[in-house]
């Protein structure tokens, strides 16, 4: 008894899934990152909430209220629908759109502590320097927050490998579309296969604990996540 | 605190057993998520007519059978199938000689659109929609009759790439109530009441085009000596729930 092909491509769709959100979220949140841990706007309370939303809400909320907006009668489906490219529930596009919005904090918060802690001072040398924005990112802040990005790319990717509640909610559990490993694991249970869902579910075990453990014996400084 | 606790304890104690020698006994029901609104009728006769109280859970057959094995606290389950209470009767995990069938399932292709379904179903064959969605077939009995039809029909390989599975029989009905899908095979129940089809339109699918979805029920363990178990199977069975259940367009 070992995994079937079916399991397999749940397991390729699902790295495929996980790896796309990363890049995403990772040029999405830099910016919303860097913008949290400089400004003085009075957006930032409000800003940081809503990123912050999918640590606290129950996937089923994030799901329910995708379906509905990603749904023909939704507005983010009246739009696609408007663009030719018709609704995205049920699709690979629909996932990643979840992904990025279910691991959002994962990603951004990690970014925004190390953009925090690198504090004024070498941005203020490096404008004395006459380094142009651009410059000062690349070559400053990159590098300091380095341990940052790497948590928060880590943290974001171990996520969306984990995330079910979303993707059962508006996948419709679709081979080699939106087929995930968990709702892969959680259709064995449910059709009685136990010992294939064993492999599966020891497998995740596994991978999560060797993520984890990457993670916490590489922060041997408190850089990433004070 | 302690002492505000301990000095109230007597009295709730004996209030319990004041109220509890009434024969008010509650029961922990597993429900096959087609049956939610019928036993939601049910239960408001059951409590008014024999004062037991009935604690209802709602989900898929197969998540209640892991449930159940690994200890869950049900004492009545009321299965979307024949073959698990079968099962776990075989197992040891039921009270020998309560198992009966409490309804036999209709299922329904059925889209939240006015008119967009034919009273033949032709809908299905002439592939114009996008998305069917159908239960899941190894977990729902009626997303195992679905296929069953497409497959009758000669449906199967044209549909393939449409169809969509939601985990329950719920889900199903979800994605189409929603219309996220144009179609889907759900159980009559969800979308019948009193001889009619509340919303959208729908066509019934005859039962001859795919295998009785038979619903059975049986007292697990854990109920064996709770009296409310044994009235709730009995009140099942009585001419009270018979109309009910047929109002929502199950065979009996």
């Amino acid at each position: 008894m070992t995994l079937s092909s079916a399991d397999y491509s749940a397991i390729w769709l699902t790295l495929k899934l996980a790896s796309l959100t990363t890049v995403i979220l990772l040029i999405i949140g830099t910016p919303i990152a860097l913008w949290l841990s400089r400004t003085q706007s009075w957006l930032r309370g409000p800003v940081g909430a809503i990123v912050a939303l999918p640590l606290v809400l129950p996937p089923t909320v994030i799901g329910f209220y995708l379906l509905l907006a990603l749904g023909p009668n939704g507005w983010i489906g009246h739009f696609t629908q408007s663009l030719g490219l018709g609704t995205l529930t049920f699709s690979f596009a629909g996932l990643v759109i979840g992904s990025v919005l279910y691991s959002m904090p994962f990603v951004v918060q990690p970014l925004q502590n190390a953009f925090s802690a690198i504090g004024t001072r070498p941005l203020e040398v490096a404008a004395t320097l006459r380094a142009n924005p651009w410059d000062t990112f690349f070559s400053v802040i990159v590098p300091l927050a380095r341990p940052g990005f790497i948590t928060a790319a880590i943290l974001g990717f171990a996520h969306t490998v984990g995330e079910f509640g979303v993707v059962l909610m508006i996948g419709g559990n679709i081979p080699d579309k939106t087929r995930v490993v968990s709702v892969q694991i959680y259709d064995h249970v449910e059709a009685m296969e136990y010992a294939q869902a064993h492999w599966l579910a020891g497998a995740m075990l596994v991978f999560s604990f060797a993520v984890l453990l990457a993670l916490y014996s590489s922060r041997k400084t408190k850089a990433a996540w004070s | 605190m302690t002492m505000r606790a301990s000095r109230f304890a007597p009295v709730c104690l004996f209030s319990v057993f004041a109220f509890g020698s009434a024969h008010a006994d509650e029961v922990q029901v597993a429900v096959a998520a087609n049956f939610t609104a019928p036993i939601q009728a049910i239960a408001a006769d059951f409590e008014k007519d024999t004062g037991h109280k009935l604690v209802t859970s709602f989900g898929a057959t197969g998540q209640f059978y892991t449930q159940i094995k690994n200890g869950a606290p049900f004492e009545v389950l009321l299965s979307a199938d024949d073959t698990t209470p079968q099962k776990l009767e075989t197992e040891g995990d039921t009270v020998k000689g309560s198992r009966f069938t409490y309804a036999i399932g209709t299922l329904a292709l059925w889209s939240a659109k006015e008119g967009y379904v034919d009273a033949k179903g032709k809908v299905l064959s002439d592939n114009q929609y996008q998305h069917l969605s159908i239960a899941n077939p190894k977990a729902a009995p009626y997303g195992l009759a679905a296929t069953q039809v497409l497959a009758k029909q000669g449906l199967t390989d044209k549909v393939k790439g449409k169809i969509v599975e939601g985990q329950n029989i719920t889900q199903a009905y979800q994605f189409v109530s929603t219309g996220n899908a144009e179609l889907g095979f759900v159980a009559l129940s969800q979308i019948y009441k009193d001889g009619k089809v509340t919303s959208g339109s729908a066509w019934i699918v005859p039962a001859n085009l795919h295998d009785p979805i038979k619903q059975d029920a049986v007292i697990l363990n854990k109920g064996k000596d709770n009296p409310a178990a044994q009235a709730l199977v009995d009140y099942l069975k009585g001419p009270k729930a018979a109309a009910v259940i047929k109002s929502y367009g199950y065979q009996l």
